[in-house]
């Protein structure tokens, strides 16, 4: 692994829960929060909340400019996030980590810098049938305004990506292969490096849309070889409003910039400017500097708790809860078989729609996701309306998947199935 | 206080020895640095055995980066280009003998900056080559 490991070599996860203030919480009088809704974001454990007020109380001031000592302790936070983030993902340097607000706008980001510069008229694009809105629009809105043509991975009946039709679609020369490590529907974790192999071989670019892998299992980007790498902090502990593209810097350093003001300059004339040195290029303006210095926080924790150690808790989550759900008449699990996936469970219940379901384990104090989740093309293929999901972390016990399988039966009692 | 401005630097931001410029040169580099504007250009000339037998510098900025310019040159004087190559940030740092924070070093690293990317022949400089 690139990182270390230190302190603690047990996985105890009343301790770690009590690392995290909200989830001793009672949704209402008496109900505790059993808070099974990860995959939308994850809680956050007490030393992020911390670092952040700290920065605000004791150094907020902005970066990169100032000379005082607020400032100059500003930019050592920010950078030393940066440096987290490089060493926790296993890139080669700091200027491959731009800064985003999540990882919608890395992959807007590469959509609009590199898409815009290196696509051209019918060109192919492949993406999969199981990719969360984040990684199809951005590749719509440009495939209308330059007339590219974009190619679908299917997704089998039973969760997987169908790599049968691959070899087909690589035939077709794609300029890019931009696809999800891991769906946040169906959980299915894909195999990444193989995926990128082929399509490099092809001579195609590749995008991995990591926001719901990085949180939750070891990922080394050297060791996948991707060229382009979007995730979020906010579903690994961290804070709202920071994200992480990283990308291989011969690419970056050809890219335009992305937006334009300060920061991302290295002299401005009035009709013209020279772009600033990676990865000063891509940020433009004062970036979310609390929230970097809680992504840091974040890192720092997880790997406290260890990335390993935090995979095989979640998997042996979702083998019980597929377990408790599929003994539940009536309940249909999407998806791969568990061995196939991440601590992710969508399914459906008789014919009662998802928000019902919700509405009503919500009295339990169970907060699980209902919809399409941001994959409405995934849902249409197979043939479902909306799914009900749960999705767990590192704080999460087998006791509270217990309450949801409870909550779940209370549903079908109430609606007479 | 004391130590990010000792005497020399001050005394040589005021009284610099290699300020100026040398024309006809054999290199010559210039750059900003984007966070506050300073400039260094840094002329060499080369004896017949490719070392560095005259250097100049041009510019404006801090104090810090100035007078690192001056020491620099001071420094490099008689030196090969091979040696100017291998000669590190961290000797620099030594060679001022001051604690500097992120920013500052910025300001510190601009002439070292210049000099390797003239000395390399490159088109454009770039922070990894005082990393």
């Amino acid at each position: 692994m690139a990182y270390e490991v230190p302190s603690r070599k047990l996985f105890d996860v009343t301790r770690i829960r009590a690392d995290f203030p909200i989830l001793s919480r009672e949704v209402r009088p008496g109900v505790p929060l059993v808070y099974l809704d990860s995959a939308a974001t994850s809680q956050k454990p007490a030393m992020v909340i911390e670092a952040m007020d700290y920065y605000y109380r004791q150094f907020n001031a902005n970066i990169h400019r100032g000379i005082h000592t607020l400032a100059e302790e500003a930019t050592a936070g920010y950078e030393a996030a940066r440096e987290q983030v490089t060493r926790f993902i296993g890139a080669k340097s700091p200027r491959q980590i731009i800064f985003t607000r999540n990882t919608t706008e890395s992959i807007n980001l590469v959509a609009l810098t590199w898409g815009d510069q290196n696509l051209n008229s019918g060109d192919v694009v492949i993406l999969s049938e199981m990719e969360h809105h984040a990684n199809l629009v951005p590749w719509q809105i440009l495939a209308a305004k330059k007339n590219l043509r974009l190619e679908f991975i299917p997704v089998t009946p039973d969760g997987l990506l169908d790599f049968s039709v691959f070899p087909a679609l690589l035939d077709l020369n794609p300029k890019l292969v931009a696809f999800t490590h891991m769906s946040n529907v169906l959980g299915t974790i894909n195999p990444a490096r193989e995926i990128i192999r082929q399509a490099q071989a092809a001579g195609a670019v590749t995008l991995v849309d990591a926001a719901q892998s990085i949180p939750h299992f070891p990922v080394n980007v050297q060791d996948l070889g991707a060229d382009f790498v979007a995730f979020s902090g906010h579903k690994m502990c961290g804070p709202t409003g920071i994200g992480v593209l990283y990308g291989r810097q011969d690419l970056l350093e050809t890219m335009p910039p992305f937006m334009g003001g300060g920061e991302m300059i290295k002299r401005v004339y009035l009709r013209t400017f020279k772009p600033n040195e990676l990865p000063h290029k891509f940020e433009a303006g004062t970036p979310a500097i609390a929230e970097a210095i809680g992504l840091g926080a974040a890192i720092t924790y997880l790997e406290s708790i260890g990335m390993e150690a935090i995979h095989a808790h979640e998997k042996a989550l979702v083998n019980y809860a597929m377990d408790c759900l599929e003994e539940i008449p009536g309940v249909q699990i999407v998806g791969p078989t568990a061995d196939h996936r991440g601590g992710v469970v969508a399914f459906t219940l008789d014919n009662i729609h998802p928000h019902d379901i919700s509405q009503i384990l919500d009295e339990d104090g169970v907060a699980i996701r209902a919809g399409h989740h941001c994959a409405m093309p995934l849902h249409d293929k197979l043939n479902l309306i909306s799914t009900a999901r749960a999705s767990f972390y590192l704080y999460t016990t087998e006791d509270e998947i217990d309450i949801l399988a409870r909550a779940v039966y209370k549903t079908k009692k109430i609606f007479g199935v | 206080m004391d130590d990010l401005y000792r005497e020399i630097i001050i005394d040589r931001y005021k009284k610099p020895h290699y300020r100026g410029s040398l024309d006809p040169h054999d290199i010559s580099f210039e750059d900003d640095n984007p966070l506050c504007g300073d400039h260094i250009r840094i002329d060499l000339r080369l004896d017949e055995r490719g070392r560095v037998s005259e250097a100049a510098f041009d510019g404006h900025g801090c104090a810090i980066s100035q007078a690192t310019a001056d020491l620099l040159l001071e420094t490099i004087q008689g030196k090969s280009l091979d040696e100017i190559k291998a000669f590190t940030r961290d000797d620099l740092l030594e060679l001022l003998g001051i604690e500097l924070g992120p920013v500052r070093l910025k300001c510190a690293l601009l002439s070292l900056k210049v000099l390797k990317a003239g000395v390399y022949g490159l088109g454009e400089a770039s922070d990894e080559l005082v990393e």
